[in-house]
């Protein structure tokens, strides 16, 4: 059996032209987005303006793109501490984003989650769990919450190859296909648990799509580096989903560029292995396939200069912003908004 | 008014808010079709169907989590894991995930949920199936705990568990699924956060929670009849939010302080609440607070050892009388 990594260098662009330029657009200037804003972060904690940790998906761009892209309103997001990107995708704002990581009062949670628990209801993006595996079982209660009361969103649940391991995933699994719920589980196969790689602490080369089959689901293992080919395979899970098909559980194959965390050098990774992905990388993909649909150099420069610039400006409004303010340390507690533990 | 077991209340409580609510929704393992292995939810699949009670693979984290997830897009989930000891194996859910997400997302998350389960001694079950784990919920920030004494406590509290907009974990003792007691007709709603004074007296407080509840009273009768002692019973009924009123206003009244718990001793309930006495209370105190509790052991499953271990209505009798006594 081939390797996972040679499988995903396989040549497998489409010039099919389903997505439109439009949407085609719209995918790159959020990996891009992504991109700029995640390199900002880790230049701001080099600078000691993020603290605490943070995990980047630099490299990954392309899952949370072509995922995104082909949700509707409506639907919702679990992610995990490695977030950033998959909120971001949703439309949250970079602002928001980076302020959180810098702990100012314009974050998105004005400084009370932190870099691992990004959440923004009003946007989609149901929370960032920082306990592995954690949030496939609760993806399956907001789909079984869509499916009881007939309505059509559906769940996406992103997590690491390193989450198949433990005993959540397999729960969580089992239980959406039971009960057929509208809940897409999205690995992100970067082939690094944290830092040891995972085939060597894995019983099967794909660790998701290899245990599929024990679930009744059909094995998927796609290219996580080019968009269009997440998307595509996304918008038919979904589809399914919402007609009523149940859960879809998909491998995707991709790499990351940083460590595991902030703290992480990355030095088990065999030489060369690093570079040759880079000459995979999502956005240079995309911007190939941009100029293949005959997209012009200015028209994709434009977009990269707009996403430096936004991040930029979003930098700029953080650095300026307060950090949080003193009294909300006690509050939403509880849902009276305070944390009172007796009368 | 009807004569209930505390394992019919748990049905018609549950059945009370379901049918008030078509939010409220129950999951768990043979809770549907077979009625709970404590026979305590019988009837409630056949009068709301597979939809609204849905029996679950054995799998705690699934169960806690999908209840997480429906919650916090606007259904009232109700999960029953079975023994109170598997919460060990769905601690996560329990300890950082819908007791933590209102605060960390702040307040965009909302996890309007309840956890039932069968809790505490006395079925001869062993180390695995027999503890009292409400001191594991109460010192994690963003929870409620609640713990029914009697079968009319459990329908009120469990309709404001329900009703209540955080996680609510909601502790049926398993000893006292057959003791019956009366119950009014109609709908019966309780507050959280409210203790009861089930048996007034003027000379020593007993806090009592659960099984605990009718051997305090028992103890309080002898103790009256045999010793001349005439103790207050309160029935605590709500760790978080406590009611501290009544238990301050109770010490004020007696100055003597017991309480009798089925936790192990150390980090048991009643230590919070000697404290928050010593801090508040100390100098209406006549005498040192003291705690008759299970020692710090696993429990064991033979009859004449786990009766040795709970507190019993001999041991509250004699610890209160040579307290008050010295």
């Amino acid at each position: 059996m081939a390797k996972a990594e040679d499988r995903a260098l396989a040549p497998n662009a489409s010039l099919n032209d389903d997505i439109g330029e439009e949407g085609r657009l719209r995918m790159y200037r959020m990996q891009v987005e992504i991109r700029e804003a995640e390199q900002r972060a880790f230049d701001l904690f080099l600078q000691n303006l993020v603290k605490g940790t943070s995990h980047l998906s630099l490299g990954q761009e392309a899952v949370a793109a072509g995922c995104a892209a082909a949700m509707k309103p409506g639907d919702l997001s679990f992610c995990t501490y490695r977030g950033h990107a998959h909120t971001l995708a949703r439309g949250v704002p970079i602002e928001k984003v980076l302020g959180e990581l810098m702990q100012r009062d314009n974050g998105l949670m004005r400084g009370k989650g932190g870099s691992m628990h990004l959440t923004s209801v009003e946007h989609g993006v149901m929370g960032s769990y920082a306990i592995i595996g954690a949030h496939l079982p609760i993806a399956c209660g907001a789909a079984w919450r869509a499916q009881y009361k007939g309505q059509k969103d559906v769940s996406v649940c992103f997590f690491g190859d390193g989450t198949t391991n433990i005993g959540a995933f397999h729960e969580a699994l089992n239980f959406a296909v039971v009960w057929k719920l509208p809940v897409i589980f999205v690995c992100e196969n970067n082939l690094y648990m944290e830092y040891t790689p995972i085939g060597d602490v894995t019983a099967v080369p794909n660790p998701a799509a290899d245990r599929a089959a024990a679930y009744g689901l059909p094995r998927i293992v796609i290219d996580g580096n080019d968009a269009d080919i997440v998307y595509r395979t996304a918008a038919a899970a979904y589809e399914k989903a919402r007609a009523g098909g149940g859960p879809s559980l998909i491998e995707c194959l991709t790499y990351r560029y940083s460590g595991h965390s902030r703290a992480d050098p990355a030095k088990y990774r065999p030489e060369g292995e690093l570079e040759k992905w880079k000459e995979r990388d999502p956005i240079k993909i995309y911007r190939e396939r941009l100029k293949q649909f005959g997209v012009s150099e200015d028209i994709i420069a434009g977009i990269e200069l707009y996403a430096k610039r936004r991040v930029d400006e979003a930098t700029e409004k953080c650095k300026a912003a307060a950090p949080p303010a003193l009294d909300i340390l006690t509050t939403d507690v509880y849902a009276d908004g305070g944390f009172a533990w007796r009368n | 008014m009807a004569e209930l077991t505390y394992r019919e209340a748990v049905a018609r409580g549950i059945a009370q808010e379901m049918a008030r609510d078509p939010d409220v929704v129950f999951l768990g393992e043979d809770i549907g079709k077979a009625g709970g292995v404590f026979k305590a939810t019988v009837g409630l699949y056949e009068q709301f169907g597979p939809l609204r009670v849905r029996d679950t693979p054995i799998s705690e984290q699934a169960i806690l989590g999908a209840a997480m997830g429906a919650a916090m897009t606007g259904l009232k989930p109700i999960a029953e894991i079975m023994f109170s000891d598997f919460f060990a194996v769905c601690f996560d859910y329990i300890a950082n995930e819908f007791a933590k997400s209102r605060y960390m997302s702040n307040g965009q998350v909302k996890c309007p949920l309840v956890v039932r389960t069968g809790n505490g001694a006395g079925s001869r079950f062993g180390a695995q199936h027999s503890q009292s784990v409400e001191n594991w919920c109460m010192m994690i920030p963003g929870l409620k705990v609640v713990a029914p004494s009697s079968p009319r406590d459990v329908i009120g509290l469990l309709a404001a568990a329900v009703r209540d907009p955080d996680p609510v974990i909601f502790l049926e003792h398993k000893s006292l699924y057959p003791i019956k007691g009366d119950v009014p007709d109609g709908e019966i709603v309780d507050r959280l956060g409210t203790a009861s004074i089930v048996r007034p007296g003027k000379d020593a407080t007993i806090l009592a929670l659960a099984l605990m509840v009718p051997r305090a009273i028992a103890a309080a009768d002898r103790l009256k009849s045999e010793h001349g002692i005439d103790c207050e019973v309160i029935d605590v009924r709500s760790l978080v939010p406590l009611d501290t009123p009544t238990i301050l206003g109770s010490v004020a009244r007696t100055h003597r302080l017991f309480t009798v718990e089925e936790n192990p001793r150390l980090c048991g309930w009643g230590a919070e609440i000697v404290s928050i006495v010593a801090d508040e209370a100390f100098y209406e105190l006549d005498g040192a607070a003291v705690r008759i509790t299970t020692p710090h052991i696993p429990l064991p499953a033979a009859d004449i050892l786990e009766d040795l271990a709970l507190p019993s209505v001999e041991r509250i009798v004699d610890r209160v009388k040579r307290a008050m006594e010295s």
